[in-house]
């Protein structure tokens, strides 16, 4: 009885991030598991970055006995974070792979590393 | 007799979900390294005729998962290699990396010979069908000989 109200819920959690720079840009992972692409959304508003992705425990019907450490119904994982002025934000790229979300977001032009030519004199 | 699935475990468990709830409540959100200490997190559900186990193991390859079920003490291991990018700086860096090693107890009639696993958007999800034995039967009742 307890079961089908359970399933119907929506659990909202923040997925565990890593967050890596180096000389071109910085590079955003996070935990998302259960997420499919169809289900990820991925948003920039001024210099906000928020993603918000959907998964779905389902369950088989008329369960016996149940240990569970993972919450039933809908999970959303959402997050947001503020972008530095560096970065480049019409730039971001997404991939999601085994519910890993992996955004990668070049720094602009102006701040990338340059390679200055020596002319000869 | 399926009861003896982590029982007390279960209602360990149960006092704790209850206080996270509680600051859930106060706090407004949940951290997300909740069950950190036993990584990955699993489900368990029974059903009459099988034992469905989910794990959320996001971003690990497959064929470095190593599954065994003995008697019925399911055991998953494996490593992720998240956090360990080289010559970059890490400015946030909360994702589990390294080597899990988690066992589960299941109920005694798990069929080891039964086992299939599949591994989809992070989750891994190992279904054990039970043996026959352990499914409630019909018992006629016979007429006596004779009559």
């Amino acid at each position: 009885m307890s079961d089908k109200r359970d399933m119907a819920k929506e659990w909202i959690r923040r997925p565990a991030a890593d967050i890596f720079e180096d000389k071109s840009g910085i590079t955003l992972q996070a935990d998302m598991p259960g997420v499919s692409r169809e289900r990820l959304d991925i948003r920039v508003e001024q210099d906000r970055l928020s993603i918000d992705g959907s998964s779905v425990i389902a369950e088989p019907a008329e369960v016996q006995t149940r240990y569970s450490e993972i919450e039933l119904g809908t999970i959303r994982y959402q997050r947001s974070f503020t972008l530095n002025s560096e970065l480049d934000v019409d730039k971001v790229d997404a991939s999601l792979k085994d519910g890993v979300l992996t955004l990668r977001i070049p720094k602009r032009e102006q701040y990338q590393p340059r390679k200055i030519e020596v002319r000869m004199a | 007799m399926f009861t003896n699935i982590n029982n007390f475990e279960a209602g360990l468990f149960d006092r704790f979900r209850r206080l996270e709830r509680e600051m859930d409540q106060v706090f407004g959100q949940a951290s997300s390294a909740r069950f950190s200490t036993t990584y990955p997190p699993v489900n368990v559900a029974v059903t009459e005729g099988r034992i469905d186990v989910d794990m959320f193991i996001p971003g690990v390859d497959p064929k470095r998962l190593s599954i065994t079920l003995h008697k019925n003490l399911l055991t998953v291991k494996g490593e992720r290699d998240a956090g360990m990018e080289k010559g970059v700086e890490y400015s946030r860096k909360e994702r589990f990396g390294g080597e899990f090693h988690r066992a589960v107890n299941l109920p005694e009639d798990a069929d080891s010979e039964k086992v299939d696993a599949a591994y989809e958007n992070g989750v891994l999800h190992i279904t054990i069908q039970r043996r026959e034995s352990a499914k409630p039967r019909q018992i006629e009742v016979k007429s006596p000989v004779g009559e």
